[in-house]
């Protein structure tokens, strides 16, 4: 069963159409990635598919229970969110972010135990930031702020994971490493991924299902070699793109 | 998974509140110390003697009979105020929030001076204050709600308004009233605890009202992180933000009611506690409570003791007391604070 289906999903912004009658299974396994440009609707569409904005038609269901009657826990279970920017009004240090991906598991009066808090810092450890663990969130710089938002997330430990551009703000190695490190997830783990993203070249090496938002309702999906063609991407970016087909996968240059 | 767990890991989650068994000896020594002090000279004998009940000396009577219930009042109100302080600040995810500053007050405020205006007696005076504080937390709540969508800003802004067309009101009452009731108005509308009586129903309310806020404890800390990752980690976001407003207002409106607007716990009490490192709702509502009742205490003994026999508003020694105290803290918190939360 899919973790997550959209039937003739219709979703928009202000008005202005994302997708329209967008029909969509994530299967476990699956790295989808979602493009498009600037204000096409993909956070939209992404908080769409997490339960967190309504769609003004179609259906989604959560391995086969309709998503919008489920309760907010059940769906943090098995659904969690990259979100692409975070506001920290409170002081909190980086192991209690953490340990906050742990709130849907845990009964209403129910304490963390030890065993919650070992997730929490194998997921920092996972992230290279075990050692910042008392440190000020407040005090982070945006990669590591990053990187502490992934650690969240899989220490929350849902089956599908959706994420907004995870690598911003992160270096060449660190971009690297998080996408691998989410990579195994859906690989060994069996979770299925939804990604935004703006780097054709790391969508084209890390994904496998590929969804282009076309800003005006219209959207194509598929696979890499049947989507990201030349004139697809040119359609979708209004930017003329050359590829390079290099031995280690093909590269998008902006012309 | 288990073994997994570090010692840092293991102190973590086994962090003994030591801090809250501080704070409850603080609220003994601060009960204590209100007990003894006072106009009568007493000593531990006549304490002692007075709370077992075995005595019917003036020095026993005075302490059961007006110390005890004002000392109960100043630690009831102090403790209401600083627990709805800090729900407040997490409601409005705004660190300069305090129980007032949606409004509840002023409402209460109105209702208290039409009662003086009036020259009802005590009873009318809280009901009075008490409907005032209904009113003006259901009118933000209805008018804030509108058109369905309740952002933070909504609520700020909604409360802000109303609460300035209550001092409007207050203002207008205040200049409309003969000149021998002014002295009890002007002493209400800064916090006077000199007409509160025995606290039964607001220590009934603080118990109850901290204890579901307690309850309430972690879901508040997810919603320290904002509100879309709260919903993301399955906290029903609209649920809890109009359940924590109820209850914050509830508990301001108790505490109103009791001694009129005492300024400045609210605000600090909750900050005092971030400052010394308390993060977890589930320990900082407590604490709060405690802290706040505590400073209400001695601020109020001293309101009592500095100038006896005249009074002073409780809520001028709340202030004099919580600024220093809380520069303070700032001062030696400036450079860990950003370091290490």
């Amino acid at each position: 069963m899919a973790l997550l289906e959209a039937r003739q999903l219709h979703v928009s912004i202000a008005g202005l159409p994302v997708c329209s009658g967008l029909d969509l299974r994530i299967e476990p396994g699956d790295c989808w990635c979602i493009l498009g440009r600037n204000g096409a609707g993909k956070t939209t569409l992404l908080h769409t598919l997490a339960g967190l904005h309504t769609p003004d038609g179609g259906s989604l269901s959560l391995e086969g229970a309709a998503l919008a009657r489920l309760p907010r826990r059940h769906i943090a279970r098995h659904i969690g969110v990259l979100f692409q920017d975070h506001h920290d009004a409170f002081p909190a240090t980086v192991l209690e972010t953490a340990l906050t991906g742990r709130h849907p598991w845990l009964g209403p009066l129910q304490w963390e135990t030890a065993a919650d808090l070992a997730m929490a810092q194998q997921a920092l450890a996972a992230v290279d930031l075990a050692a910042l663990e008392h440190r000020n969130v407040g005090t982070l710089s945006g990669g590591e702020r990053r990187r502490l938002g992934i650690a969240t997330l899989l220490t929350q430990d849902p089956r599908l994971l959706l994420l907004d551009e995870p690598a911003n703000h992160l270096d060449i190695h660190q971009q690297i490493r998080m996408l691998d490190l989410l990579g195994q997830q859906a690989e060994r783990g069996g979770k299925g991924l939804c990604i935004v993203m703006h780097d054709l070249n790391l969508a084209t090496r890390y994904c496998n299902r590929f969804l282009l938002l076309f800003g005006d309702g219209d959207f194509l999906h598929g696979t890499r070699d049947a989507v990201m063609t030349e004139p697809n991407l040119q359609r979708m970016y209004r930017h003329p793109l050359r590829r390079i087909d290099h031995a280690d996968g093909p590269v998008w240059i902006p012309a | 998974m288990m073994s997994m767990a570090t010692p840092g890991a293991t102190r973590y989650l086994m962090r003994t509140p030591r801090l809250l068994v501080l704070l409850i000896l603080l609220a003994v020594f601060s009960a204590v110390t209100s007990l003894l002090s006072g106009s009568v000279d007493t000593g531990w004998a006549d304490l002692l003697a007075a709370l077992a009940g075995d005595s019917d000396s003036t020095t026993a009577v005075v302490i059961r009979e007006l110390r005890w219930p004002r000392t109960a009042a100043a630690f009831t109100t102090g403790a209401l105020l600083a627990t709805a302080g800090a729900l407040m600040q997490v409601l409005l995810r705004n660190p300069l929030a305090d129980p007032y500053v949606l409004g509840v007050s002023g409402g209460a405020a109105t209702g208290a001076l039409l009662a003086m205006l009036f020259g009802l007696t005590t009873l009318w005076l809280h009901g009075a204050a008490f409907g005032g504080a209904l009113l003006s937390m259901l009118l933000v709540f209805a008018l804030a709600h509108g058109s369905g969508s309740w952002s933070s800003q909504r609520l700020l802004l909604t409360g802000v308004v109303v609460a300035a067309g209550w001092g409007a009101l207050i203002g207008f009452l205040l200049a409309a009233s003969p000149d021998q009731g002014l002295r009890s108005m002007l002493f209400w509308l800064m916090g006077d605890l000199s007409f509160a009586g025995m606290p039964r129903a607001g220590a009934g309310v603080l118990t109850g009202g901290l204890l579901i806020a307690i309850a309430l404890g972690r879901p508040l800390n997810i919603l320290t992180h904002g509100e879309r990752s709260a919903a993301a980690l399955g906290v029903t976001v609209p649920a809890l933000r109009r359940l924590v407003y109820l209850l914050a207002s509830l508990l301001t409106a108790t505490a109103v009611t009791l001694a009129g607007n005492i300024g400045f716990v609210g605000l600090i009490v909750p900050h005092m506690l971030r400052l010394l490192g308390l993060r977890d709702h589930r320990i900082l509502l407590p604490a709060a409570a405690l802290l706040g009742g505590s400073l209400l205490v001695v601020a109020d003994t001293l309101a009592r003791s500095l100038l006896a026999p005249r009074q002073l508003p409780v809520g001028i020694l709340t202030a004099l007391i919580g600024v220093p105290l809380f520069l303070a803290l700032l001062w030696h918190g400036r450079g860990q604070s950003v370091e290490r939360a």
